[in-house]
């Protein structure tokens, strides 16, 4: 089997794990974020092969469709964090420009689309609001040498899914206090509202996937 | 930096605290080495970011300006990608703490404390402090506790207290309420990198970071 044929099979497969409407799948219509916005379960992370479209071949009309969905969002984020909304504008921009830059050391096999701007964002955050540096720990990535599997893709996405389920189906007031925690600058005691999100599983697939990076890189 | 056998780890609170942004710099400079050593530690934090992931995905929009993706298309044109660091094949420090003390030891500015012990403090705000530590081969290390959230973690060499040994990579994590002597393993100079946090902060940060692990 080749290797299309094979991804195809997986991409049909993880379909039919999440069913739901068509829309919810597909990044290429317009107004998908106001559907995606609120629904639950998260779809899986089409994003994830637009960021590595712009990480291979600079693709233009994968950047736009990840800045329709994504930089609203990360506006939003930055303003929930405290910033105006003509810095958050600014911020959200910056983040879109460092996401173009820095695309080829995103690794779909230990964090999402979401995940990986999340972190973009989170450091423009701390730079441009709290006027900090943020230490980031040494990069680790693939190279282009080697690929990722895609069955460990394809997990991290599935563990990825679950994870935002439990968030969303935590009561209202434990899920404002992580809200605040991740968004705000709350007291951390407070993250024990965390406790019983479902991390053991992600945390195995990630720490599976470093150390076939480790083997990769020797 | 070469992977190494690591047996004291950062706590689950503390890699939350970093993913989420709300660790002073400082704190985040050890952290960011520790976790450039341990990958134990970087599965933990990059599931936390996950949380941030989720919640990002969750996020209501706010539309951006009209002209916001052309915006961002013509800053993408002006500044093309940076060009990569070059950086030393075989660095001292993890990059995270390069960034603050350069790449070799030799480079280090140190200042002498007393027994032998040098010191030298990185430029961070100043919520927190971070230095490099020199003690060499069998001396105590300088009793730097006052109270509050304390890391040390260890670049070269080692130290050991009453009950338990820190070679590289490793970190202790102390709250200054522990007694404890370390004292650096003989052969070579124990190099670590400890951070305080500063006092009249203490309350604070005692309260976000010094609670009951939790469990995932």
């Amino acid at each position: 089997m080749s290797l299309d044929e094979q991804t195809k099979d997986r991409d049909t497969s993880l379909l039919e794990v999440e069913p739901a409407t068509p829309a919810a799948h597909d990044p290429y219509l317009k107004g998908v974020s106001d559907l995606t916005a609120t629904s639950s379960p998260t779809p899986p992370d089409v994003w994830a092969r637009d960021i590595q479209s712009v990480a291979t071949e600079k693709n233009v009309a994968a950047f736009e469709r990840l800045f329709s969905h994504f930089a609203p969002k990360v506006k939003g984020f930055l303003i929930k964090s405290g910033a105006d909304a003509a810095l958050a504008e600014e911020c959200a921009q910056e983040v879109m420009v460092t996401l173009w830059h820095k695309a080829h050391m995103f690794d779909p096999t230990r964090a999402s689309a979401g995940t990986w701007i999340f972190t973009i964002a989170r450091n423009k955050k701390i730079d441009a609001i709290r006027k900090q540096r943020r230490p980031e720990p040494e990069d680790v990535g693939w190279g282009p040498e080697h690929e990722p599997d895609q069955e460990d893709v394809i997990g991290l996405q599935q563990e990825t899914m679950k994870l935002g389920q439990a968030i969303s189906n935590l009561p209202e007031k434990q899920r404002n206090l992580v809200e605040r925690a991740y968004f705000g600058d709350m007291s951390h005691s407070e993250i024990a509202a965390a406790t019983g999100l479902p991390l053991g599983t992600i945390k195995s697939r990630i720490r599976l996937a470093l150390d076939r990076l480790r083997h990769a890189m020797k | 930096m070469a992977m190494s056998e690591i047996k004291h780890h950062l706590s689950d609170d503390i890699l939350m605290a970093y993913a989420s942004g709300n660790l002073p710099e400082a704190f985040s400079v050890a952290v960011a080495a520790h976790v450039s050593m341990c990958d134990t530690c970087r599965a933990t934090l990059e599931s936390f970011d996950a949380i941030g992931g989720s919640l990002l995905t969750e996020t209501a929009p706010v539309e951006t300006g009209a002209d916001a993706f052309q915006s961002v298309m013509d800053k993408i044109r002006q500044a093309p990608s940076e060009a990569p660091v070059l950086r030393n094949a075989t660095p001292d420090f993890p990059t995270p703490l390069s960034d603050y003390v350069g790449e070799s030891l030799d480079e280090i500015k140190w200042q002498p404390i007393g027994m032998g012990v040098k010191q030298s403090i990185l430029h961070t705000q100043d919520d927190a402090t971070a230095r490099l530590l020199y003690i060499p081969p069998g001396t105590a290390v300088p009793n730097h506790s006052h109270e509050g959230l304390e890391m040390t973690l260890v670049l070269q060499g080692a130290f050991a207290d009453e009950t338990e040994y820190f070679s590289v990579g490793d970190i202790e994590l102390a709250d200054g309420s522990t007694v404890h002597t370390p004292i650096a393993a003989d052969g070579q100079p124990c190099i670590c990198l400890a951070v305080t946090e500063a006092p009249l902060k203490f309350k604070k940060m005692f309260h976000r970071l010094v609670q009951p692990l939790m469990r995932i």
